[in-house]
């Protein structure tokens, strides 16, 4: 992954936005991780339009999505992304404890690129994001904004 | 919900898909793998056409796609499976020798879930589809059947 991709993270739940975080860290993940509590401050980010366009000629992105949020919940705010054909092409990784087949077709059907159900179990939970962590790191994020790069950039 | 969801790898170099089909194995992958030489030959499978083998009606899959590849190219796999209504669902992950970003901008536009490059460096190559096989093989992965 591209040193200047930004992680986006969509966790209401402290105690799983700190594991995420730290296991990502330690899987090797040096990107720069912003995190949203609630699927309306998600949303805030990407509809400030000019803002974050601007932001997203500088970097890339890519969002982990979970879905019981509070205000918006993460299927939502996966609608609403797909529908820009600006924010369209970014990943999203549901990471969710929602574990409904239907939940899960939905998601997909929405664009979603996968559908990661959380490990109920510590140690589980810890070795399922090491190896998210592990497979970010070979795939490469898309530029939103492809007309507008600059020249030179390093990976 | 698909435990083991197949994993379909269309690649024209026999070499690269030897090395993948061995390190996805390495890395615990336990599903079946199918190879598929060209985007025809895959198409085929998928839509239920021609007169090779074919897809399972509520089969559950993953597809790793090279782009340049005889007959069919891989983008316009990625186009036509996306434009699909039942399978649109089956993630494809790109994994090709191109990095350009506006064909990985384009394939992530046209639906793919996300764009490997192929490293040339052997070890790295081995190191990628290792995390590539740990990701999938991974309990709490979730893969939907393909509907009616």
């Amino acid at each position: 992954m591209q040193r200047d991709v930004e992680i986006l993270i969509a966790e209401d739940d402290d105690g799983h936005f700190s594991l995420v975080e730290k296991n990502l860290q330690r899987a090797g993940i040096c990107n720069k991780i912003t995190r949203f509590a609630d699927g309306q401050e998600t949303l805030d980010f990407f509809s400030s339009s000019r803002s974050a366009r601007k932001r997203a000629r500088e970097a890339a992105y890519l969002l982990m999505l979970d879905i019981r949020m509070p205000r918006v919940d993460g299927v939502d705010v996966l609608k609403k992304l797909k529908e820009d054909p600006f924010w369209k092409k970014m990943p999203v990784i549901m990471l969710t404890t929602t574990d409904d087949p239907r939940e899960i077709e939905r998601c997909h059907e929405l664009g979603c690129s996968v559908y990661i159900v959380k490990p109920v179990e510590y140690e589980a939970f810890v070795e399922a994001v090491r190896k998210v962590g592990l497979f970010l790191s070979v795939v490469e994020v898309p530029q939103l904004d492809e007309t507008a790069k600059t020249a030179g950039k390093s990976r | 919900m698909n435990k083991n969801p197949v994993i379909l790898i269309a690649e024209d170099d026999s070499g690269h898909y030897e090395l993948v089909k061995r390190n996805l194995w390495l890395s615990c992958v336990e599903s079946d793998i199918l190879h598929f030489k060209d985007g025809q030959e895959v198409l085929d499978f998928l839509f239920m056409t021609g007169d090779g083998p074919k897809r399972e009606e509520n089969g559950g899959y993953v597809l790793l796609l090279d782009i340049r590849m005889p007959k069919v190219d891989g983008r316009e796999v990625l186009r036509r499976i996306k434009e699909d209504v039942k399978l649109r669902d089956i993630p494809v992950i790109m994994l090709t020798t191109t990095g350009d970003e506006k064909e990985i901008a384009l394939c992530y536009d046209l639906g793919c879930s996300f764009y490997m490059v192929k490293p040339v460096d052997y070890n790295k190559f081995m190191e990628a589809v290792g995390n590539l096989g740990k990701f999938l093989s991974m309990d709490s992965l979730r893969i939907p059947n393909l509907l009616d």
